[in-house]
């Protein structure tokens, strides 16, 4: 293992009964690097953040972040990582403010500490204003905002995005993409899933292509564009996930 | 050891700050307090305008029926809810273990319990100037806010929706209400109905609290007291076991 890979992944699989969610698949993802995993619904992108964040358990295979196993040190992983689920899932009932100090409290933020640190990040997610408003009064894009405020708590080196900008407006999503810049540029580990490949395209530094569980590529953006002559990262996604033939047909039918 | 003791640091700030939430989202709200409080009197009282006797002989259900159903009032809300809605989730991408997360939810119940116990407890001892030694009441009172308020999160990990964890937990609620000498004392029913009573945890609190007003031995306040934490052990770890798979 290479000293700045920061997640390394070997032959992790994962099975529900009959069906193969992930499929051995291998891969590392270095410090400070956007990493984007890629792929149709049902490709086992999530599974594979659930298994990494201590969720789920492999069937077979191996993780490590930070060179902490995810099998048997996951409550270490959980104190360096900052995980933004697809769904918004803070407390209704808790304030906005209330919420992020919660988190604070849970990850163990020192007292003096706290309230400083939730009010930059609320200030920082422009939501300092509402901050006494109920989170079940947000709007869809302060929600996501504040979910990702909500990892960010305790500064984690690593951070897990799934699906962070669906659902968001245009102009919460390129907010939320400047954070991601911000944030690779102070060292943070991203591994980002997505269906948005220009905003994968804009962000990663590589990306995987995922089908059906297995890794059918990964490299950079620029470089899978190289190796299959495509000029951007959707074409490159049809080509690779087979789904090229269906939608020129789909276009040959209109 | 270090490490140990760093984790076990970590697991109780979590099951602290988890119980707190919990208490200020959920209990100490109308429906809970009416549940937990207003209802175990308005029975008891109903039962003595029935039957007008001593009240004094009622206490002691109306106590042990205010821990069951204060400790159980918000239970299938705090897990089922959330569970639904990806918060409780939330709880397990924190750097705490389950088993913490479970005993969070627990402590909000016997917290909010606690007070509304107190409440009622010192209350009726003030009112009716009894005087029961306060460490026979704290060696029953104690154990069965931690007990009842098991049973409910084990029954709410039971099940996946917010109603069927009410209708569920209604069932041992009302089984208890009725045979576990609560207003009728077990030893005046029929032989096989005492069997039963001596299957259900509420019995040894209306017991333990009714040997503590009338002046029991401590072998059997510590008896009842032991007997109490058994049951505890006997709805935590399935609980927990439960709470793990539905993550899975």
């Amino acid at each position: 293992m290479n000293k700045d890979t920061i997640i390394q992944v070997s032959d992790l699989t994962r099975r529900y009964g009959e069906t193969l969610a992930v499929d051995h698949i291998n891969f590392e993802v270095a410090k400070g690097e956007v990493f984007g995993f890629l792929g149709p619904n049902g490709a086992g992108k999530t599974t594979t953040i659930r298994m990494l964040t201590g969720f789920s358990k492999p069937t077979h295979g191996k993780a490590s972040i930070l060179g902490f196993d995810i099998n048997s040190q996951i409550v270490q992983i959980k104190k360096h990582i900052g995980v933004v689920p697809e769904i918004s899932n803070l407390y209704d009932e808790l304030s906005g403010f209330d919420n992020l100090l919660f988190m604070a409290q849970l990850y163990g933020v020192s007292r003096t500490q706290r309230r400083k640190r939730v009010e930059e990040l609320l200030k920082t997610f422009r939501l300092y204003e509402r901050k006494d408003s109920l989170f079940r009064t947000f709007s869809r894009g302060m929600k996501r905002a504040l979910t990702i405020a909500a990892a960010l708590i305790h500064n984690p080196e690593v951070l897990f995005l799934d699906e962070p900008t669906v659902g968001l407006d245009v102009v919460a999503a390129r907010s939320l993409r400047n954070l991601i810049s911000n944030l690779r540029q102070q060292g943070t580990t991203i591994f980002l899933t997505t269906h948005y490949l220009e905003e994968a395209d804009l962000l990663c530094d590589r990306v995987a292509i995922l089908v059906k569980g297995r890794i059918l590529a990964i490299d950079t953006p620029h470089a899978l564009k190289d190796k299959t002559n495509k000029k951007s990262l959707e074409e490159v996604f049809m080509k690779i996930t087979g789904l090229e033939p269906e939608v020129m047909a789909i276009e040959k039918g209109k | 050891m270090k490490k140990e003791s760093k984790m076990w640091r970590d697991n109780l700030r979590g099951i602290f700050y988890i119980a707190l939430k919990d208490i200020k989202t959920y209990y100490f709200k109308p429906p809970a307090v009416s549940w937990g409080i207003v209802f175990p009197i308005t029975w008891i009282l109903a039962f003595y305008l029935r039957n007008p006797g001593s009240f004094e002989e009622l206490v002691p259900g109306l106590i042990a029926m205010t821990i069951l159903f204060s400790t159980t009032a918000a239970e299938a809300v705090v897990i089922n809810f959330e569970l639904r809605l990806g918060s409780l989730e939330r709880l397990l991408l924190a750097p705490i273990n389950i088993s913490a997360i479970l005993l969070g939810k627990v402590l909000g119940g016997v917290i909010f319990g606690f007070v509304m116990t107190s409440i009622v407890a010192i209350g009726s001892t003030i009112l009716l100037r009894l005087h029961p030694p306060i460490i026979y009441l704290i060696l029953i009172i104690i154990p069965s806010l931690f007990v009842f308020s098991s049973l409910g999160a084990l029954l709410c990990v039971m099940v996946k929706e917010v109603f069927e964890a009410q209708t569920l937990l209604n069932l041992p609620r009302f089984l208890m209400m009725f045979l576990s000498g609560v207003v009728y004392p077990v030893s005046r029913m029929p032989v096989a109905l005492q069997y039963v009573s001596y299957a259900l945890p509420l019995t040894y609190t209306v017991e333990g609290l009714r040997f503590s007003f009338s002046g029991g031995s401590d072998k059997m306040i510590l008896s009842y007291t032991l007997i109490l934490i058994g049951f505890l052990l006997l709805f935590i770890l399935p609980a927990v076991k439960l709470l793990s798979k539905k993550f899975e």
